[in-house]
């Protein structure tokens, strides 16, 4: 697995509460991890945190599962 | 008028997590004051405290794991954890776990706080100043706002019935458990959930006390001497933090499912000084006034009061107070026993009311009353006992916790012994 998606997936869990091998390329955040809208919100702010990048809200909202997460953070960054 | 009676009760507080151990705490006379360790308190003029004690979760320490998942602690300022784990407590101790929905419906839940979540308004600022504004979390409002832990504890057991919220700075508790009395006796409700919760202990909430000159200062070698109301020597009040939580139920409801019953609410009064935004008036007139309401409410005469709790901050204010209470009472002041535990908790602020509001039914359950710690030089002279130093046992069959708080807002509530 890439870096970067083992930083993602260390964000995840820390957030979410949830266990390490719940979080595979096609989880979704809010249908398979527990998360909410505002916990999304966090996400992303950590993405960029973690990241030093911006995720406009626009794309922010295209990122529904880890996989989408770990592509447009790779290519963005 | 439906009776309302007290059913559970949990307690976090600066001696210790849980009501038993906090309550052991008291009766022995410990203070819960010492160098503040929230923050490095190195810029603030006061430098001590009465923190809530951090552990393991033995030994009447409070450890955050057992109350709340840390993925959740992270959403939430201290004083929504404190209060969610003290209702944990009072729920669990009351035995009040409906899962129908009509009982859901008629169970509601008012926990207040003075300030509500200071630490994440000071942090979340210092963020936004630093990284801007995008990098404020989603959870910074709903872990801040006072209403929260009030909508936290009904998430969390699905009481749906009146969801309220007190801010009346420290009088909050006392008016949380009052107001939400009235609500079970005028039929909103059979089961309410009621108290505060606080934790200011933070950098801007010292300072800010400080500027007020309200705080103590000058007890940084021994912070243990420092809360000590009516003496000679007091110089302000200690801050301290955490919740009280009670469940307070319809006489007949609690009956019925053979509930455990602490005390009866038999009266509560409120008042305004109108006077000024810190300070009481000088002759302590709204505080009389508000413990008059309240045995007018409770039917009750002067002389059927056996214990007071007393505000008692450890201020100035503590005299004009006494002044009040003497006057209620007259010539039945002799008989009347009236301490502050505020000298072994610090000042809770909008936690107050509501932990004094305990002692005070642990004080009728168990027929003692707690002591006044660091009462060497009394400051004026009284007819009242003021317990210094030493609990006093004696017959307790009526209780009255008085709270009062900035802007000039008094509540008294009035507890008695249920046979």
């Amino acid at each position: 697995m890439s870096d970067v998606a083992d930083r993602v997936k260390k964000i995840v869990v820390e957030h979410l509460g949830v266990e390490e091998d719940k979080v595979v390329e096609a989880a979704s955040f809010i249908d398979d991890l527990g998360a909410d809208s505002l916990d999304t919100v966090e996400l992303v702010m950590a993405f960029e945190e973690e990241f030093g990048i911006e995720i406009p809200d626009d794309a922010a909202e295209t990122i529904q599962t880890f996989g989408d997460a770990v592509k447009f953070i790779s290519e963005a960054s | 008028m439906r009776r309302v009676v007290v059913t559970g009760l949990g307690l976090v507080t600066p001696l210790a997590s849980g009501v038993e151990e906090s309550w052991t705490r008291i009766l022995d006379g410990q203070s819960g004051a010492d160098t503040i360790t929230r923050f490095n308190p190195e810029r603030v003029t006061t430098k001590y405290a009465c923190e809530v004690p951090y552990g393991d979760g033995t030994d009447g320490t409070f450890n955050p794991d057992d109350w709340m998942l840390p993925k959740e602690r992270r959403k939430v300022d201290d004083f929504i954890l404190y209060g969610a784990a003290a209702s944990q407590m009072a729920v669990e101790d009351s035995g009040w776990m409906p899962e129908d929905t009509e009982s859901l419906e008629r169970t509601g839940v008012m926990i207040g706080s003075g300030i509500g979540g200071l630490q994440s308004i000071e942090q979340t600022t210092l963020l936004m100043a630093e990284k801007g504004p995008r990098r404020v979390s989603p959870f910074f409002i709903p872990g801040a706002l006072i209403n929260l832990i009030s909508g936290q504890v009904s998430i969390k057991y699905g009481f749906k019935g009146p969801n309220h919220s007190v801010v009346t700075a420290c009088s909050t508790g006392a008016h949380a458990i009052g107001d939400a009395a009235r609500l079970i006796a005028s039929d909103d409700a059979d089961v309410m959930v009621a108290g505060g919760g606080e934790a200011a202990i933070c950098e801007i909430g010292i300072a800010g006390f400080n500027a007020c000159k309200a705080l103590s200062t000058g007890c940084a070698d021994d912070p243990t001497k420092a809360s000590r109301p009516y003496d000679a020597d007091r110089d302000g009040f200690v801050m301290g933090e955490g919740a009280g939580i009670v469940v307070l139920e319809e006489y007949e409801h609690a009956k019925a499912r053979g509930a455990k019953i602490y005390a009866e609410v038999l009266g509560y009064g409120l008042s305004g000084d109108a006077y000024h935004i810190t300070a009481p008036s000088e002759t302590g007139e709204g505080g009389e006034r508000s413990m008059r309401a309240a045995l007018k409410k409770a039917g009750l005469e002067p002389k059927d009061i056996d214990y007071i709790n007393a505000h008692g901050t450890s201020t100035m204010a503590d005299t004009i107070e006494l002044g009040a209470v003497e006057r209620m009472l007259g010539e039945h002041a002799s008989k009347v026993t009236m301490s502050s535990t505020k000298s072994m908790t610090g000042h809770l602020l909008g936690a107050a009311g509501a932990i004094e509001a305990i002692f005070s039914i642990l004080a009728i359950r168990d027929q003692v009353a707690p002591p006044t710690i660091n009462l060497d030089n009394q400051a004026v002279e009284t007819a009242l006992d003021l317990a210094p130093n030493k609990k006093v046992e004696r017959e307790i069959n009526v209780a009255l916790s008085n709270s009062f708080g900035f802007g000039g807002t008094n509540a008294s509530v009035i507890f008695g012994k249920v046979d």
